[in-house]
């Protein structure tokens, strides 16, 4: 599914580098965690893997394609088609219904877009499919702006977004960070079930250590990434 | 296209800052189309008072003091014409027919006008119309008196009322001619003209009012009846300027060089059209100077626009980052504010026009009564449609400047926003 070789990344010419990986890889459907203090180089890597940022050196392939040498436009293509995000706060845009936010990514993707249509009559429909897996009441909480819903319930929103049209991989980021540890739970749970029902490969960010049991695989980022420093 | 719908809906959320930039910029352009408006309208209605007349014949002065006096009503001459001066001319075989104009006194602030019944015939407005009467017809008299529709509306004369002529210009003055009233006989149709706001009576009608009069003020102890006044010879000595009808047109220049060379007094013979364009030449400067100051206007308007949108793009940071997640390319971004600045202009445009349009229908009755100005209520002018084009597309443009650090922005943020 993903597959990083020998990068290396710095934010300006003059900067130190940041990031030096020799070699990352996650399988299709696996559920990964990748675990690391701030500073780790956490950002810089899922900047790298959606294909908003561009290494200095080496490769990375998303699903065989090496999305570092494609051209900007096409990388963005490549990002909206296949990859869903979730991050730590603030998932969500105010001036969006609930529905809205939850379909934001097929407005931008055709192939997600076709893929949600395959799984239910409508778009909504589909967005309302996923927002009650999430276990969340659409029809009552439809009416209100979507920055009233609860911090728990704008991050299962968000992973609704992330999942919808099944995207290949869902990269999360923090997103339980700002959670109380019973709403964490039942959110991961939550998370992975419907990962595992889209068939998507899950890497999921957080410097919350006591997580990881959870998960297939555990990666420190402290210990691939050589330019880290340590801790 | 995603970003139109995402632009709506983000300016939706955004509404009460959202309202008020739309009506900075609506205000801003129903002045400007407004001043348009005003000054198009103004030409015209000045260009059809006068029409079918040659020349326009008065002492010698400037050309478009003649043009003001005589036509419009607006200022006095210098000095006067003799009679025999106007009828020498006005006997020559080149002319058609001449209307004899006498100013100097008023009713109520309305201008008094002596002249002959031939201002009745040949006196021609907005293009070819000749006067009408909705009641009555000429003086016959020489106490009878013709209104122009705004003097019998708002001051209530019906036919046969009787009316008092104040000497000079001031408004209900007490020097009046209390002793001579005249009698309503006629009330023309509206015109749209300063013909409206004028009191005609006959030539021999203001001669008589003057006749025991000197030097401005009354003679003492001398006041001639009425009746006596009919027996004089009531031939004036003078009037103030006339209007001349040639048989040929083609004579025109040669009659404008026979009376600009009169031999007798110093006259002046004008061509009104000619006059008229120096008139818009003399005003054309401070046309310039307000469409100038209504087109700052717009761009303070378009200002206050961009302070909202640059003022808005830190806190929508987080916002950027998000569309770039779901696929957006910072393209959209870019897309995105320059949607928002062009649908917050087209609104205030339109709204602008909208608001012009209530204006206009507040404002022209008020204007038509003060200023005798008609302003038509239209479909807005391709002129009109082109300014606000014009308008849109320098909102267009402003927004790229928010637009364009907002795309910066997201291409350095990405994802994540880096604080």
């Amino acid at each position: 599914m993903i597959r990083v070789c020998d990068v290396s990344f710095r934010w300006r010419r003059q900067d130190p580098l940041v990031l030096e990986i020799a070699d990352l890889e996650v399988a299709a459907g696996e559920r990964a965690f990748i675990k690391g203090p701030s500073g780790s180089g956490k950002t810089t890597l899922l900047n790298l893997l959606g294909g908003v940022a561009v290494p200095e050196a080496g490769r990375i392939l998303v699903m065989d394609t090496d999305i570092s040498a494609l051209p900007g436009a096409r990388r963005d293509a490549f990002r909206a088609d296949h990859i869903g995000f979730i991050f730590q706060l603030f998932n969500l845009l105010p001036y969006l219904s609930l529905i809205d936010n939850v379909l934001l990514p097929c407005r931008f993707s055709p192939t997600r877009r076709q893929r949600a249509l395959a799984r239910a009559t409508s778009l909504e429909a589909e967005a309302r499919r996923l927002l009650g897996h999430m276990e969340l009441d659409t029809d009552a909480l439809a009416s209100h702006p979507v920055s009233r819903l609860s911090m728990g319930q704008q991050q299962r929103v968000a992973a609704a977004r992330a999942l919808i049209g099944a995207p290949e991989l869902v990269i999360a980021d923090e997103p339980t960070s700002a959670l109380d540890a019973e709403v964490r739970r039942s959110f991961l749970d939550l998370l992975f079930r419907e990962v595992a029902e889209a068939g998507s490969a899950l890497l999921f960010v957080s410097h919350d250590a006591s997580l990881e049991g959870a998960f297939d695989r555990t990666i420190a980022l402290v210990e691939i990434n050589r330019a880290a420093p340590p801790g | 296209m995603p970003i139109v719908a995402l632009a709506w809906k983000s300016l939706l959320n955004r509404s009460a800052t959202a309202a008020l930039t739309v009506l900075a910029i609506a205000v801003s352009v129903t002045l400007l189309l407004g001043v348009e408006k005003v000054r198009t309208e103004a030409k015209a209605s000045f260009a059809n008072t006068i029409s079918g007349t040659d020349l326009i014949v008065g002492a010698r002065s400037g050309a478009i003091q003649l043009l003001l006096y005589s036509v419009f009503r607006i200022g006095n001459a210098t000095s006067n014409i003799s009679w025999r001066g106007y009828r020498d001319i006005a006997e020559r075989p080149e002319v058609a027919w001449t209307i004899p104009l006498s100013l100097g006194d008023s009713h109520r602030g309305f201008r008094v006008l002596g002249t002959s019944r031939d201002y009745f015939r040949h006196y021609r407005f907005g293009g070819k119309r000749t006067l009408a009467f909705t009641s009555g017809g000429p003086f016959e008299d020489l106490f009878d008196t013709v209104l122009g529709a705004d003097v019998a509306r708002s001051l209530g004369y019906a036919l046969g009322d009787q009316i008092v002529i104040d000497h000079g210009l001031g408004q209900a003055g007490f020097t009046n001619h209390k002793d001579k009233p005249f009698r309503v006989a006629g009330i023309l149709e509206k015109t749209g003209t300063p013909v409206d706001r004028t009191v005609h009576v006959s030539l021999a009608g203001i001669e008589a009012i003057h006749a025991d009069w000197q030097g401005g003020t009354r003679v003492p102890g001398m006041t001639i009846s009425a009746e006596r006044l009919r027996a004089m010879d009531l031939r004036p000595k003078a009037i103030t300027a006339f209007q001349v009808g040639l048989e040929s047109k083609l004579a025109v220049f040669t009659m404008q060089r026979y009376i600009n060379g009169y031999r007798q007094e110093p006259l002046l013979a004008i061509l009104p059209g000619v006059a008229l364009q120096e008139l818009w030449d003399l005003m054309g400067t401070a046309e310039a100077a307000l469409t100038a100051i209504s087109v700052f206007v717009v761009a303070t308007g378009l200002l206050g626009m961009l302070i909202m949108l640059l003022a808005g793009l830190n806190e929508r940071r987080r916002e950027m980052a998000i569309l770039r997640s779901v696929g957006a390319r910072p393209l959209h971004v870019f897309g995105l504010f320059v949607t928002e600045a062009t649908v917050l202009t087209a609104l205030g445009s339109l709204l602008g026009l909208a608001l012009l349009y209530a204006v206009l229908l507040v404002a022209q009755p008020i204007v038509d009564a003060r200023f005798g100005l008609h302003l038509s209520i239209s479909p807005p002018t391709a002129r009109d449609l082109a300014v606000i084009g014009l308008v849109i597309a320098a909102g267009f443009a402003t927004g790229a400047i928010p637009a364009y650090r907002a795309y910066r922005r997201s291409l350095a943020d990405g994802m994540m926003v880096r604080s």
